[in-house]
């Protein structure tokens, strides 16, 4: 069958790995995010990988007045139309606590944004009668810490929205799969201190592509973190609240 | 954040490096890098020694630029970012009849560093090197974007450069057709050094190369499996399962006794009539890379990869070496012997007609006086040294051995007067001073 993705944040390592993967199997993919040139060389290199059809596309999380143009181009496309969220963005927290105003922003950026142009792709799915939809969410959504709370709670919204969203689809034969990547190493983490057992974008992309195959509903990757978020999440507030982690 | 603090290593892990590393996702990243903060570039770091080290110094990974731009079915010419991998652009390509011209020994090699070492690959007494089938090169110089042509000087000194004259940013390769993904693989026994020569100079296939049991002595010395290939169209299951070695290997896993017993058994694994197989082309092509980090397997002191070429006429003196090699006790099941034709590209470029031979060494005190005994050996015989591998040359014969080292320097005097590009490699073979 004919199948078209929208990847949101494209120019993400994780997103072109991802991407990649579809275009060898032949898939349309439309690449969307703010970085055109970036995204011309991506398409390019899909193409030549076996794409179907690999175009970019101008997506701004924080401009929403642009969302119908994208709903219009992926309406054009016959057959199954999914989507895969890779967008986000996570400013330092110091910077957050000097100025809250970018909260704002990052909840754009990594839920709201993503969260609203789902909402307008979620009745052409209905309509088509199925779907897959990708959320990239993280576990620092699983539970707020000091050196990222701002956008663990975007992603924690994000969470809660996906759920919903899986809760809504799936009566129309549609799926969403939820991914939660622990370190992975990219372009967000280069350089950050404190890191351990990094994942390629490469692994982490095709874990999600076999989450999707397989109609997953959460997976963490690597799969290892669903143990690591499950002790932290254990921790008893009271202690959990005095750590530094 | 751009800049990342690292310790990082060549492949051999004998040699190492602490500094800050830039790692650019986006095109526009490595242009302002390149204009503000100059530094060395670096690929996969599968150089064994220290090409790719700037101790105390900055690095540009060059990894994450890696895509495939342009391809021309008429002509076979790919547009490709520097970072892209070699195995990389062999699987999008060879099953629909494409493959790169010249290809190393590792699918790992990108693009950038089979340019800065002017790589070799098992065609290279057809194809000659990798240089000679790369159509164009764009190098970023203090941020700006300059195109190279053949047959320039720019062009002689940048191919097998080393990466002075400006980080490589995209190239265009012309890549070569090929019959399919899968190899036809012919292995013969070679019983002695005479026989081994004898089947590398009389084989007419399209990819030869001869593995050597180094612990070999007296009749046996030389002997060895030569492996020639042709491509095919077929079906063969590519087993994309792939093994890593977990941890350093302890020091004993490649002592003496290990080493020649699996090197016996290796060699009897062919039969005395010799065979025909059929091969995935990774398989054939890059056998060490499905076992991810095998360096480790030399422990955390790593090793030290020897290789030289000598010319024809020197045979008799490469065969002298390797009697000092077998009578060492040294040597590492990797050993290989392959004839090369004249094909080179630049200035510093490696090959020359002639025989090279490549060996592993675990890095301790004796393989390092070996290693050195060699380099003499290879400059008395006029061979030369491959920058590659090296990590332990003392840069005083360096100009005989590669004589249009005069011509390089000039040229890289011009592209970074600065001398922002140095590597450690340049700094121990004092090659941007030296004669
Ligand atoms: C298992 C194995 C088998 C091998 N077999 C062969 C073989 O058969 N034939 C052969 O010729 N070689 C062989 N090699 C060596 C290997 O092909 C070369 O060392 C090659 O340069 C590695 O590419 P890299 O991307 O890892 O480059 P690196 O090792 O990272 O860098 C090599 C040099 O290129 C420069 N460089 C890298 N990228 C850029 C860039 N974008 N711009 C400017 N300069 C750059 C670096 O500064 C450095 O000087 C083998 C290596 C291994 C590990
Ligand atoms: N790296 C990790 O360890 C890690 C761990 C858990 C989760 N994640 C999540 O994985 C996803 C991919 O991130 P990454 O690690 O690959 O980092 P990245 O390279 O920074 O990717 C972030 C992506 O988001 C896009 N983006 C940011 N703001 C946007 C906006 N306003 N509008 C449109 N696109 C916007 C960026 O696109 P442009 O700037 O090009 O427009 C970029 O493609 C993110 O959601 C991230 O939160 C990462």
């Amino acid at each position: 069958m004919n199948t078209t993705w929208i990847i949101l944040g494209a120019t993400s390592a994780m997103a072109r790995a991802f991407a990649r993967r579809l275009a060898a199997e032949g898939a349309g993919l439309l690449l969307a995010g703010r970085d055109m040139a970036e995204l011309t060389l991506l398409a390019e290199d899909c193409r030549l990988r076996g794409a179907r059809l690999a175009e970019p596309l101008t997506f701004d999380a924080r401009d929403a007045g642009g969302f119908g143009a994208l709903i219009a181009r992926l309406e054009t496309e016959e057959g199954e139309l999914n989507a895969a969220v890779f967008a986000g963005s996570m400013p330092d927290q110091s910077l957050i606590d000097a100025d809250p105003a970018l909260i704002g922003g990052t909840v754009t950026d990594s839920f709201t944004g993503p969260a609203h142009f789902l909402q307008l792709l979620a009745p052409l799915q209905e309509a088509r009668g199925g779907g897959t939809v990708v959320g990239v969410g993280s576990v620092a959504g699983d539970r707020g810490r000091i050196g990222n709370y701002v956008y663990g709670a975007a992603k924690a919204g994000f969470h809660t929205y996906l759920s919903g969203l899986r809760n809504r689809l799936t009566r129309a034969g549609g799926h969403v799969v939820t991914v939660k990547p622990g370190f992975v190493d990219t372009a967000m983490t280069w350089g950050l201190p404190g890191l351990f057992l990094v994942a390629s974008p490469d692994a982490v992309a095709g874990d999600i592509l076999r989450a999707v195959k397989k109609r997953r509903n959460t997976i963490y990757t690597p799969f290892f973190w669903r143990y690591i978020m499950l002790i932290i999440c254990h921790i008893p507030e009271p202690i959990f609240k005095k750590m530094k982690i | 954040m751009i800049w990342k603090p690292s310790d990082y290593a060549g492949w051999g892990r004998a040699l190492k490096a602490s500094g800050d590393v830039a790692r650019p996702e986006r095109r526009a990243q490595a242009q302002s890098l390149s204009a503000q903060t100059p530094a060395p570039a670096m690929g996969m770091r599968r150089s064994y020694g220290d090409a790719a080290l700037n101790s105390g110094g900055r690095m540009i990974d060059m990894t994450r630029l890696d895509r495939m731009t342009g391809f021309d079915p008429a002509t076979g010419l790919l547009e490709v970012e520097a970072g892209a991998r070699i195995g990389d652009i062999a699987a999008a390509f060879a099953p629909r009849g494409w493959l790169p011209a010249v290809m190393p020994g590792t699918g790992f090699a990108t693009v950038g560093g089979c340019i800065a070492q002017d790589v070799h690959g098992k065609n290279h007494h057809h194809a000659g090197s990798f240089g000679q089938h790369v159509a164009a090169i764009t190098l970023l110089q203090h941020g700006k974007t300059v195109e190279v042509s053949p047959d320039t000087p720019l062009f002689r000194a940048t191919l097998g450069g080393l990466g002075q004259t400006g980080i490589i940013l995209k190239a265009v390769l012309r890549l070569m057709p090929c019959k399919g993904d899968v190899m036809m693989v012919t292995e013969r026994r070679a019983e002695d050094w005479e026989e081994h020569l004898a089947l590398l100079d009389g084989s007419t296939a399209s990819y030869t190369v001869g593995w050597l049991d180094a612990t070999a002595k007296g009749a046996t010395l030389g002997r060895g499996i030569v492996e020639e290939g042709e491509t095919g169209a077929g079906l063969v299951k590519n087993r994309t399962r792939f093994r890593k070695v977990p941890m350093d290997a302890p020091h004993f896993a490649l002592a003496a006794p290990v080493v020649r017993a699996f090197n016996a058994a290796y060699y009897n694994r062919v039969p005395a009539r010799g065979r025909t197989l059929v091969k995935p082309i990774g398989d054939f092509f890059f056998p060490l890379d499905k076992i991810h980090d095998w360096n480790r397997l030399y422990g955390k002191r790593g090793f030290h990869q020897f290789q030289c070429v000598v010319p024809l006429a020197a045979a008799p003196e490469l065969r002298t070496m390797l009697e000092d090699i077998a009578a060492s006790g040294l040597a590492s099941p990797l050993a290989v012997l392959k004839r090369m034709g004249p094909g080179r590209a630049g200035y510093l470029s490696f090959p020359m007609e002639g025989y090279t031979l490549a060996i592993d060494f675990p890095n301790r005190d004796l393989a390092r006086a070996l290693i050195l005994r060699l380099e003499g050996r290879t400059a008395d015989a006029g061979g030369r040294l491959y920058f590659a591998k090296d990590g332990l040359g003392t840069g005083a014969r360096i100009g005989a051995m590669y004589p249009e080292l005069a011509d390089w320097q000039a040229e890289v005097a011009r592209a970074d007067p600065d001398r922002h590009l140095e590597t450690d490699l340049v700094r121990r073979l004092n090659l941007r001073n030296a004669q």
